[in-house]
């Protein structure tokens, strides 16, 4: 009998998304965390922007730029309350199993949640693409860090291009409109410009003052349909 | 400050928002400035992350190899290639280059 489409959803986005795990697990032994550090940071931090975000400041700012790289991981996880916001009328009551519900609110299972037409689906599709997510990305995680970890150098390996590429890849799905690219292009520029004046991380930090102005403001704001550059 | 104790630090810190969201009344976080915002706020701090990447090393702003690999990177994106693809085919390009001496 097959297996129902939720299921093979939940599976299917668990594997695709470890499967970038394999990058985070070698990035991060590039930057210079230890492998159970690396899997202490996908158990507990749990959500890849912010886990990418981490290593990239450390990796460009050593122990000092510890600071920084704590308050990238944390700006950047702000979305994931926005999904718990969104999750938790579609989930019902909890009870005892809030904090779990909580640590698996991520793009991915938000996306399944929301993409089933009733509300059996949608709560089976959370908490199965909670847990395929977070097996997946571990398992990946752990044999990313050994792979980084048997890579040596770098530099030499092209790895510092790969960061900004996984960078370039999650950002991606989110340049559909003016406003988002105009943010991208600023916070780019502020964050290269400042580099050479400012501690490792700092820059990164100032550059996310362009959404606060851009956002605040609503400048550039297009009505949702009037580009037709990605259609 | 140890490795260690920032992991945990901002582990803790990217949870509190994931379990805020469960606390706090809809109608904050509905607000369009605040979700536009915050939307918003997650791509800032991509592209900075991306910019710092690829065109500085140890603090010195420089264009290299690197800005080829996120060009095709780019192309790959748009003909919708697998994350791990994209990554992957950019380290590739970065250390070709690299040893040609770009």
């Amino acid at each position: 009998m097959a297996r129902s489409q939720v299921e093979t959803m939940s599976l299917g986005v668990g594997i695709a998304t470890g499967l970038y795990g394999i990058s985070f697990g070698a990035l991060s032994v590039a930057a210079g965390l230890e492998i159970w550090q690396t899997q202490l940071l996908s158990i507990l931090m749990f959500s890849g922007g912010s886990q990418f975000a981490f290593i990239g400041v450390v990796a460009s700012g050593g122990l000092a730029s510890l600071p920084a790289a704590i308050a990238s991981a944390w700006l950047l996880g702000i979305r994931n309350g926005f999904y718990a916001l969104q999750m938790k009328p579609l989930l019902g009551v909890l009870g005892w199993k809030t904090p779990i519900a909580a640590q698996f609110n991520i793009d991915e299972t938000t996306g399944v949640a929301t993409a089933q037409s009733n509300l059996a689906d949608t709560r089976k599709g959370f908490w199965l693409t909670g847990l395929s997510v977070f097996v997946f990305w571990n398992l990946l995680t752990f044999a990313g860090a050994l792979l980084g970890e048997s890579i040596g150098d770098p530099s030499a390996f092209g790895l510092d291009a790969a960061a900004a590429a996984a960078f370039l890849g999650l950002l991606w799905p989110r340049l559909r409109e003016l406003q988002p690219i105009a943010v991208a292009v600023a916070a780019g520029v502020i964050a290269v410009v400042l580099s050479p004046m400012l501690p490792a991380g700092l820059p990164i930090l100032i550059a996310a003052l362009a959404a606060v102005v851009i956002g605040g403001i609503n400048l550039f704001a297009t009505k949702s349909g009037d580009e037709g550059v990605n259609k | 400050m140890t490795l260690t104790l920032a992991i945990l630090i901002a582990s803790a810190a990217v949870y509190s928002w994931k379990f805020l969201g469960y606390l706090v009344p809809a109608r904050f976080l509905e607000r369009p400035v605040v979700s536009r915002t915050a939307s918003l706020l997650t791509v800032a701090l991509l592209a900075a992350l991306l910019a710092t990447q690829a065109f500085t090393t140890q603090s010195e702003i420089r264009f290299d190899g690197r800005v080829i690999a996120l060009l095709v990177a780019a192309a790959l994106l748009k003909f919708r290639a697998p994350f791990l693809v994209v990554v992957l085919v950019a380290a590739v390009v970065a250390a070709l280059l690299r040893t040609l001496g770009v």
